[in-house]
């Protein structure tokens, strides 16, 4: 698939995203516009993982420590064919396993996520069972920002440096906006990029909503032995123009209207896209 | 020099404990390092997860021997639990060890999500269990563990009271598909069972019978609540033995028959009266309408005296004379 045809994939991503949260009445809006394209490139150009091997030993592994922004993943699964569209109409309701975090009764979820801090533990865990036995699976992980004043994070980075992980990707959907507003206000954590460095991690720090830039980013290997931990500066809400770095839509449920303009709002992108083409 | 370790037993208790042939065994700590050395050599895909706490598990030997199949996180227990559930996950029979007290409260939420509601085959096993660090105080006792972990959903807890007990949890730990917690303590055990004895995870077992009062005990209280019985005998009260290793799943059936046919019960464990196997063992009870005295015997809910593990039983009589002396009065 070209960038272009992943940036078409996007629009339509996004679109579904929105449909779900405003039928679901609930959903983590922002975060998940501003992660789409990462899960994006990761599920249609990186991971080596498929509805047919999902059960395979050798699969790359990916844990959604963000959890909240669980309804970008669903989209993105249903897209990529583990389990119906239709599921999409039950996210939340009573008695369907769609919740509003992950969890591994869904097709295409590892792990149970949703409390923060801990993807990349688990990921760690991940990785070292490919090193120890011999298999060349990756695991990735996707982290948010206010979700690194969780210190069990920093724990792991320690960790996942000292055994050298290499097949360990930490991707943080930098948009720097938390529920209660700038990361940077609530507690601050730059230089992010020294941070981990100094923990002994390969820093790549990219934009977040550019194909080339991502697939290089999360396909590379490790050429230092070391982590990888990508820092993917993107922005919250991003492609719904009232949404974008509004603290507000962390978890705003869109009304009808709202609906309607944000998806009137991806639909004048998508025509300039095919235009640009 | 520091000071010698009080004695679990009384002279007088020793002494019974010799009448009834008891024999002295290691620390249940001890057992499941040995077992799960053992079970580790004949199968590479054990790995064992420890939180600076090599020493403390009785784990240094196994990392000599297996140093591909220990992961050290250093002293990072959410960490711990963490990983122990990633290699879970990906087909590795992990065990994360670690002292109960930070394993269990620490990284809580760590259990819950990433081994409980995940649910991967992953053990956790807390070591030096409920007081068995003694006069280091309350931060390193672990009173609280069985009350958090029984509000989980989907965890096996086993609580063992010697060194039989303790290999044939981790037996069946090693196999099991479904989350577990273990709890060992690190002071020497007598033995208390028959080598045929059958053991099976939610299965208590009967130590001894008797039809005045029951004794439901786990963990290091077992032994004196066998002392105790011997010694009713002899004022001519018989007691039940039962050693309820599982906590969850709870033998109800066991504890129903044992209150349906004696006059009274008395819990016993390690832990406070909160939550733990002696409200278990009351709920049992009560939902199905059997209203026997009864008394649970525990750590109270109060800042626990300091000493050692020995002192703190004998002042909330976890012994073979304060719990005479409880089934004494309730029977009045």
């Amino acid at each position: 698939m070209t960038d272009h045809e992943l940036q078409l994939k996007a629009i339509a991503l996004r679109r579904a995203m929105l449909q779900l949260i405003y039928n679901a009445g609930a959903g983590h809006t922002g975060g998940g516009l501003s992660c789409m394209d990462i899960l994006n490139v990761l599920y249609n150009r990186v991971l080596n993982v498929s509805p047919q091997t999902f059960t395979s030993p050798t699969r790359d592994r990916y844990v959604q420590s963000k959890g909240h922004c669980v309804e970008a993943l669903y989209a993105v699964l249903a897209d990529r064919g583990f389990f119906p569209a239709s599921d999409l109409d039950t996210v939340c309701h009573y008695q369907s396993h769609y919740v509003g975090h992950p969890t591994r009764h869904i097709p295409g979820i590892e792990m149970n996520t949703g409390a923060l801090g801990h993807g990349l533990p688990i990921c760690i865990g991940m990785a070292l069972a490919a090193k120890m036995d011999g298999t060349k699976f990756r695991a990735f992980t996707l982290l948010g920002d206010g979700e690194l004043a969780e210190g069990s994070n920093w724990e792991a980075g320690l960790a996942a440096a000292h055994y050298q992980l290499d097949n360990l990707t930490a991707i943080l959907d930098h948009n720097t906006l938390q529920i209660t507003g700038h990361t940077r206000d609530v507690m601050s954590n730059e230089p992010l990029d020294e941070k981990w460095r100094s923990f002994g991690w390969e820093v790549r720090n990219i934009n977040g909503h550019d194909y080339a830039a991502l697939t290089q980013a999360l396909t590379e290997p490790s050429g230092s032995g070391k982590p990888v931990f990508v820092i993917a500066n993107t922005v919250k809400g991003k492609g719904v123009s009232f949404m974008e770095n509004v603290a507000k839509w962390h978890h705003g449920v869109p009304s009808e209207a709202e609906l309607k303009q944000a998806l009137a709002d991806l639909d004048a992108t998508e025509a300039k896209l095919k235009e640009a083409k | 020099m520091s000071a010698p370790a009080p004695s679990m037993l009384t002279p007088a208790a020793k002494a019974t404990a010799e009448k009834l042939g008891l024999k002295m065994g290691r620390a249940n700590l001890e057992e499941f390092a040995a077992t799960l050395e053992e079970l580790a050599k004949a199968n590479p895909n054990i790995v064992a997860v420890t939180s600076d706490s090599r020493g403390s598990g009785k784990l240094a030997p196994f990392g000599k021997a297996l140093p591909k199949q220990i992961v050290e996180v250093g002293i990072a227990e959410q960490n711990l639990v963490g990983i122990t559930a990633g290699l879970a996950a990906c087909g590795k029979k992990s065990f994360g060890v670690s002292p109960s007290c930070f394993l269990t409260a620490r990284s809580l939420e760590q259990i819950k999500n990433d081994v409980c509601y995940s649910d991967v085959p992953a053990v956790l096993v807390g070591i030096s269990s409920g007081t068995s660090y003694g006069a280091l105080g309350t931060t390193h006792h672990s009173l609280h563990d069985l009350a958090v972990l029984r509000a989980i959903n989907n965890l096996s807890i086993i609580v063992p009271a010697d060194n039989f007990e303790s290999r044939q949890a981790i037996l069946a730990a090693a196999k099991a598909t479904k989350p577990v917690f273990v709890r060992f303590g690190k002071a020497a055990m007598y033995g208390l069972h028959k080598p045929e004895t059958k053991f099976e995870v939610g299965k208590a077992i009967t130590l001894r019978d008797g039809n005045d009062v029951a004794f439901i005990a786990n963990g290091e209280t077992v032994v004196h609540a066998v002392l105790a019985a011997a010694q009713l005998t002899e004022k001519g009260i018989q007691a039940r033995v039962l050693s309820v290793h599982t906590v969850k799943p709870l033998d109800t059936e066991a504890i129903l028959k044992a209150g349906r046919e004696c006059k009274a019960v008395i819990t016993v464990e390690e832990h406070m009266v909160h939550g733990g196997l002696g409200e278990a063992v009351a709920s049992t009870l009560l939902q199905a309408g059997v209203a026997k005295p009864f008394r649970i015997v525990g750590i109270p809910d109060e800042e626990t005296v300091p000493g050692a593990q020995a002192d703190i039983f004998r002042h909330y009589g976890i012994s073979m004379e304060g719990l005479t002396a409880t089934a004494t009065k309730l029977l009045k």
